[in-house]
């Protein structure tokens, strides 16, 4: 089993929703950006999704952005993120990593060092935003082939008819994004979330997660209420790009985590 | 040498949108659906007259065209080399070669029932034209548009105000070109029932860079008829200033299967093709990578974050190419140079003098290439450059690096 099977096999034997939680690699730099990840467990975060900084993210909205320049600007590379996950294996070998971002640094690195170094580092899993399942043999089949998970988004616009090629080569879990649009937007209202969630389960086994636009304890409550878990980036990187201190970032986090566990 | 494996250079892209290696639909999943949708729109259009017609109709009537093929005598006596010919599409209705692909795919947003328009914009022609096409069909508009090239374009700006399109100042990144396009995604991801994405030029994820240059191909249908009509045979050699590469790609494509054309496109060479990156020569100075929805050669580091390029012309101020154009260049069917900016504004200038036409700085890098080969050439060979732009909106880009004091 891997470490995203062990966790949501573990959840679903406590009847327990998962949490989720998003921080930028190397953001504000890489010592706070490690020192908050290495809090994110005990604050109760049950998978880790970490951000690979990109110069042009076309997916997120200004929050993700400014995480990922201040991330650039400090000196952040992929070989530092890398480096962030083998830091935190050294005392954390249970805490599911997905890295997530976009394919150029990564095509770049060349896909094959990539993934043999992610795999040595720890990293469980891949959610990468500008492959979708019409590229699967770029990233996708590869990771697979050597056990990491490749976490696919299905979004609103994925209708019945394009579903089964989305779930197709997804592992691990499935990230549904619950509007249309770009990270830190509006958030969904759990009610018209549900059926959505509810024809991607009818379609896979494999756990729902959602997320995009959940900033509060009381929206993570909700959304995971109709889900098997819920995502919260945006909300944690503002904190992080008010310069709050470490404790005060996780005890944010661990609301976030008490909200969404408590739906369970 | 060309790749002699290959029988036709006209077939591309496959059903995936790769040539060779390049291009492809790398974009989120929220997109997918419409690109696809997209794609088979355009595939069902391409073959209906109906939509030809229509194209032919408002090309001929709205547009101007066909553009003129102009044989630059003076410049030729000046060069004291090859026959110069300039394919006039800088006469097209808004300036440039920019409105024959809006024309296409605005038409075809309105068969799709799309009532938004996004467009992103650079040195604002494309942006000008978008607006142009939105205002005729009474289509809302909205130009994204970097802030750094809003402060240095701006009647560009006031034009597109006039044209009653909505100018928003990209400030996200670095405030680009590449910005400009990140957010016009973005628009687009939030709006994705009534918005169509209006590119600019011959990049982004597949069906764009196939459907523009099939939009950009009339300049060298044209180009065709009319030198055989002019000399009796083809030109020996074709030239075209590459910033994402669509007035280039329209010249090119018609060519890419006579062997006998030679093809060249001029990349902005900035202050030179070096490490220090001063420059927007994707393919001689990049290498490849994947941005804006397709792999392309890509102005980059070498952790695979891309840089900002830099030129004195707007039009050609992007760190990607399209990505016909890598295939072309890996095949060796076309040729690929860089011209530094001191080089296009010695041709700006030469372009004026010698036969009363001011261009804008996109193809002054074209034609300083043609000065700088015409020479050596025989006097019964023949160029075609692209005149692809009016330099009306240069004036004070050009007025400023030559040390004019214009208030």
């Amino acid at each position: 089993m891997t470490r995203i099977a062990d966790t949501f096999a573990r959840l679903r034997a406590e009847g327990g929703k998962a949490f989720v939680a998003y921080i930028m690699g190397g953001d504000s730099d890489l010592e706070t950006s490690l020192e908050i990840m290495r809090g994110l467990p005990g604050a109760g975060v049950d998978v880790i999704e970490l951000g690979i900084p990109f110069t042009d993210p076309m997916a997120d909205g200004p929050t993700i952005q400014l995480a990922g320049q201040r991330a650039l600007e400090a000196g952040q590379t992929l070989e530092k993120t890398l480096g962030m996950v083998r830091e935190f294996r050294k005392d954390n070998a249970t805490t599911p990593i997905v890295l997530m971002g976009y394919y150029n640094p990564i095509y770049s690195r060349g896909v094959d060092r990539f993934l043999d170094d992610a795999k040595s580092a720890g990293v469980d899993g891949l959610i990468v935003v500008d492959l979708p399942p019409e590229e699967d043999s770029e990233l996708c089949l590869p990771a697979l082939a050597k056990g990491i998970d490749f976490i696919r988004l299905a979004t609103p616009t994925t209708d019945d008819a394009r579903l089964p090629r989305v779930l197709q080569n997804t592992s691990g879990f499935v990230y549904y994004v619950s509007i249309t649009g770009i990270t830190g937007a509006a958030a969904a209202a759990a009610g018209d979330v549900a059926p959505d969630v509810a024809r991607i389960k009818a379609a896979t086994d494999l756990p729902v997660i959602v997320g995009f636009g959940i900033r509060t304890p009381e929206a993570a409550a909700e959304i995971a209420g109709v889900a098997d878990g819920a995502v919260v980036g945006s909300a944690i990187v503002s904190e992080i790009a008010a310069g709050k201190p470490v404790s005060e970032v996780l005890s944010f986090v661990e609301s976030l985590a008490r909200g969404a566990h408590s739906a369970g | 040498m060309p790749d002699d494996k290959l029988n036709t250079f006209t077939a591309g892209p496959d059903e995936n949108g790769r040539f060779g290696n390049f291009g492809g639909r790398f974009v989120s999943e929220t997109l997918m659906p419409l690109i696809l949708e997209l794609e088979k729109q355009y595939n069902h259009a391409k073959t209906d007259q109906s939509f030809w017609d229509e194209m032919e109709f408002l090309w001929k009537h709205y547009v101007g065209r066909p553009s003129p093929l102009y044989f630059a005598e003076r410049l030729t006596e000046r060069l004291g080399g090859a026959k110069v010919y300039f394919k006039r599409d800088e006469l097209n209705h808004t300036g440039a070669h920019k409105i024959n692909n809006v024309l296409g795919q605005i038409i075809l947003a309105r068969r799709m029932g799309k009532t938004r328009i996004i467009a992103e914009t650079g040195a604002g022609q494309h942006g000008v034209a978008t607006a142009t096409v939105c205002a005729k069909f009474g289509l809302k508009c909205v130009v994204y548009m970097g802030a750094h090239d809003v402060e240095r374009q701006k009647p560009n700006v006031f034009r597109m105000k006039l044209l009653g399109a909505e100018v928003v100042p990209v400030t996200s990144g670095r405030g680009t070109l590449k910005d400009a396009m990140n957010d016009a995604l973005r628009d687009w991801v939030t709006n994705v029932r009534d918005t169509f994405y209006c590119i600019g030029t011959v990049a982004g994820p597949h069906p764009y860079p196939a459907m523009v240059r099939d939009f950009q191909s009339i300049i060298g249908k044209e180009t065709k008829e009319q030198m055989l009509e002019a000399e009796g045979r083809l030109p020996d050699t074709v030239i075209a200033a590459i910033g994402g590469g669509s007035n280039a790609m329209g010249l090119f494509f018609p060519f890419l299967d006579d062997p006998e054309v030679r093809i060249i496109g001029v990349e902005a060479g900035g202050k030179g093709v070096n490490d220090k990156m001063e420059h927007c020569a994707s393919l001689t100075g990049g290498r490849p990578g994947v941005l804006h929805g397709n792999r392309t050669y890509l102005l980059q580091d070498e952790d695979g974050q891309i840089l900002e390029g830099f030129s004195i012309s707007a039009g050609l101020d992007y760190p990607g190419i399209g990505p016909e154009h890598s295939w072309l260049h890996e095949t060796g069917r076309a040729q690929y140079v860089s011209i530094t900016d001191a080089e296009a504004l010695e041709a700006f200038q030469l372009s004026c003098e010698t036969e009363g036409i001011i261009p804008a700085l996109e193809p002054s890098h074209a034609l300083a290439h043609v000065a700088k080969i015409a020479g050596d050439l025989p006097k019964d060979h023949i160029i075609c450059m692209n005149m692809c732009g009016r330099g009306d909106k240069d004036i004070f880009t050009v007025a400023k690096a030559l040390g004019w004091e214009m208030d």
